[in-house]
């Protein structure tokens, strides 16, 4: 199994009250909440993170997309990866991902994500998500009624760019470019492996199992929530006449590890509950802006609300995503804590119940201090790591970069 | 007074509902934010001396096709093709709220197609120096005391019928809302203020006293635009659809606005 070290740059330094005092913690907190100075040692701190991981041997560094909110710091991430490409010489480094439908032209992706895999030798994962509403309708303006469409188009711009030796002409109903000619070209040929990340809608499912990507669910509420959405990838996987891979999948889980039960409750009380506190404290009304979701999957949701009680979804009944304090926090299984060995063993048990190969941490969350993530990520990759490393050997992942590991950069060095 | 009637027309492949009573000269309504669900009172008012024609806009209500319309061309058109199907050409018009931002195109894009026209709060303008609320932003048990004075007449516009298919009622619903961010999604602005000058058709701008969506600074500015003869008339104890909030009140005044036509 692959272990990926993601860092959603979560912003350490809300005022303690900030929940009672604030409506939202996206789109329009505030910028008087953002403090540039600390701001410079939490970019630098999260980039030294990111680069231990790498050290330590985790299999792939992860960085993501948002916008306007002090969820996630990261706007660009394709700056976080060229810095990271720089400073890393092996490790695959997953942008999870770009979020295609807020590029104009989108072509960008196709030459930022290029040029990051020339940097590092073919080591990059190109995520295309179509991004939260907060993100994509709000903080970005894009209409919630074209986003999918939008998006959908992007992607075809972006893959035939990559795949198209010579320049074309690309007559899109919101990008037209005479000529679609990027420079540089990817390292991987064609391009770096295409991964996607989902909720819960059917239509990624299928298009994720047809198209041969890689289905990420990054669930902020553990492994009981991402179930259904597992289930029903799964389901399409099949449909479409493909194996069951467990490389085809990938899963976030938020993890704390120490000496023991007791003590890691301890650790990771404080960074838990401010991040399920704060950092998903989402004014409702940018939650959900109509058009948003297709139609197909609000008829399934609507249809499985209306139908009798037993028939309501498990997603939304089965898992409290309300919790907020740690005790709850844990019960639910929105963050997996424990000593080296609870910890693997839940892990193991999660991965093969998702059958999932590639296995997403969220060790930094909320506003974990630097000290308390090397810990959290040194006590890992010693004492964890080793004991997740066997399961799903005896399947291949071609869904991996070909630049990545120590092989591939022995042969570059070479 | 005639009894409703249901007929479909095509626009643009698909096909679109449009209502009918009363008698006496047409006069053609099209609906605001969320469509029109079910007849109203204020339609009813309306009915009382005219042969009133709702025809329903492609994504709201009884109409269909929203997604093959993808530019504020495509919209316009499709607005205008309407309303020829239905039998409006030449004849009298009322339209509300995200209706009438559509309307108000066909009557300076075809100057001549509409005789006298009434104009519930328009969208089609960003006034940066007036508030408008945004109303894409909101849970969806929010919009009735947005759009009316008296929540509980949009509440019964919107309730289901009992033989209604609850989940197909509700997204119905739904994707009205998502039409109307289709038309205007991020600002309400597609440029109408650049064209509100070639409006021929005299023209009487009908506002909500309490009307949270778009202010009565906005209506203003509204007017300041429109070259042809116009009048700004506010509507007490109403909302951004005033038409639900004082069904009487704002078909009497359109009433006599269109009369004054002869």
């Amino acid at each position: 199994m692959k272990t990926m070290w993601f860092h959603l740059m979560s912003y350490p330094h809300l005022p303690a009250d900030f929940r009672e005092r604030y409506s939202s913690v996206w789109v329009d907190l505030p910028g008087e909440l953002f403090d540039a100075k600390l701001a410079h040692a939490m970019y630098n701190d999260d980039l030294d993170e990111l680069q231990l991981a790498a050290e330590l041997g985790f299999d792939a560094i992860c960085v993501n997309e948002h916008h306007s909110t002090a969820y996630g710091t990261m706007p660009a991430p394709g700056l976080m990866a060229s810095a990271l490409a720089r400073a890393t010489r092996d490790t695959a480094i997953c942008i999870l991902g770009n979020s295609l439908a807020l590029y104009n032209p989108p072509i960008r992706v196709a030459e930022e994500v290029a040029m990051l895999d020339c940097i590092s030798g073919g080591r990059v994962i190109a995520g295309f998500p179509v991004g939260t509403p907060m993100d994509a309708c709000f903080a970005y303006s894009q209409n919630p009624s074209t986003l999918r469409d939008r998006w959908a188009e992007a992607y075809e711009l972006i893959t035939r760019a990559w795949r198209e030796p010579e320049a074309f002409a690309f007559d899109g109903r919101y990008t037209q470019m005479r000529y679609v000619n990027p420079w540089p070209k990817p390292y991987q040929d064609p391009h770096p492996p295409i991964w996607i990340p989902g909720g819960a809608s059917a239509e990624t499912w299928s298009f994720c199992a047809e198209r041969e990507h890689v289905y990420c669910h990054l669930s902020y509420y553990g492994y009981k929530a991402a179930r259904d959405g597992m289930q029903g990838f799964w389901r399409e996987v099949e449909r479409a006449g493909r194996d069951r891979n467990p490389y085809r999948a990938g899963y976030l889980q938020f993890v704390g590890v120490a000496e023991s039960r007791e003590e890691a409750m301890k650790l990771y009380k404080e960074p838990a509950e401010y991040f399920y506190g704060n950092a998903l404290h989402v004014d409702p009304r940018y939650g959900r802006p109509a058009g948003y979701m297709t139609e197909a999957s609000m008829r399934a949701g609507l249809k499985s609300q209306v139908g009798a009680a037993a028939a309501k979804s498990r997603m939304n009944m089965a898992v409290d995503k309300k919790a907020r304090e740690i005790e709850a926090i844990v019960d639910n299984g929105y963050v997996v804590v424990g000593s080296p060995d609870e910890v693997a063993e839940q892990l193991r048990t999660i991965a093969t119940d998702l059958n999932v190969g590639h296995l997403l941490l969220l060790m930094n969350f909320g506003n974990m201090s630097r000290d308390l993530t090397e810990y959290n990520t040194r006590l890992f990759a010693e004492k964890v790591m080793p004991q997740l490393r066997d399961l799903f050997s005896e399947w291949d992942d071609p869904w991996w970069p070909t630049g990545a590991g120590p092989a591939a950069a022995e042969a570059r060095s070479a | 007074m005639s009894e409703l009637s249901e007929t479909t027309v095509e626009v643009n492949g698909h096909a679109c509902r449009v209502w009918r009573k009363g008698s006496g000269p047409r006069l053609g309504f099209v609906a605001g934010f969320g469509g029109q669900p079910r007849w109203s009172p204020f339609l009813d008012a309306l009915a009382q001396t005219r042969e009133v024609v709702v025809p329903s806009l492609p994504g709201f209500p009884g109409g269909e096709g929203h997604h093959s319309l993808h530019t504020h061309l495509d919209w316009v058109l499709a607005t205008r093709d309407l309303l020829v199907a239905a039998g409006l050409e030449g004849c009298d018009m009322a339209a509300s709220s995200v209706g009438a931002g559509l309307v108000a195109e066909v009557a300076a894009l075809w100057p001549r197609s509409i005789r006298r026209l009434a104009l519930v709060a328009p969208f089609g303008l960003f006034v940066s120096t007036t508030e408008q609320v945004d109303p894409w932003a909101q849970t969806s048990n929010a919009y009735a005391a947005l759009m009316c004075e008296q929540p509980e007449r949009y509440a019964e516009l919107n309730e289901r019928p009992e033989d209604a298919d609850p989940v197909e009622w509700a997204l119905a619903q739904i994707r009205a809302v998502e039409t109307s961010a289709r038309i205007y999604f991020p600002l309400g602005d597609t440029g109408l203020k650049q064209r509100l000058p070639r409006i021929e058709a005299p023209t009487l701008l009908l506002w909500g006293e309490r009307d949270r969506v778009l202010s009565l600074g906005y209506a203003e500015h509204v007017a300041r635009h429109i070259d042809t003869a116009k009048e700004l008339r506010v509507i007490e104890g109403a909302g951004h659809l005033c038409e639900l909030d004082q069904p009487q009140a704002a078909a009497d005044a359109v009433l006599q606005w269109v009369r004054q036509g002869g």
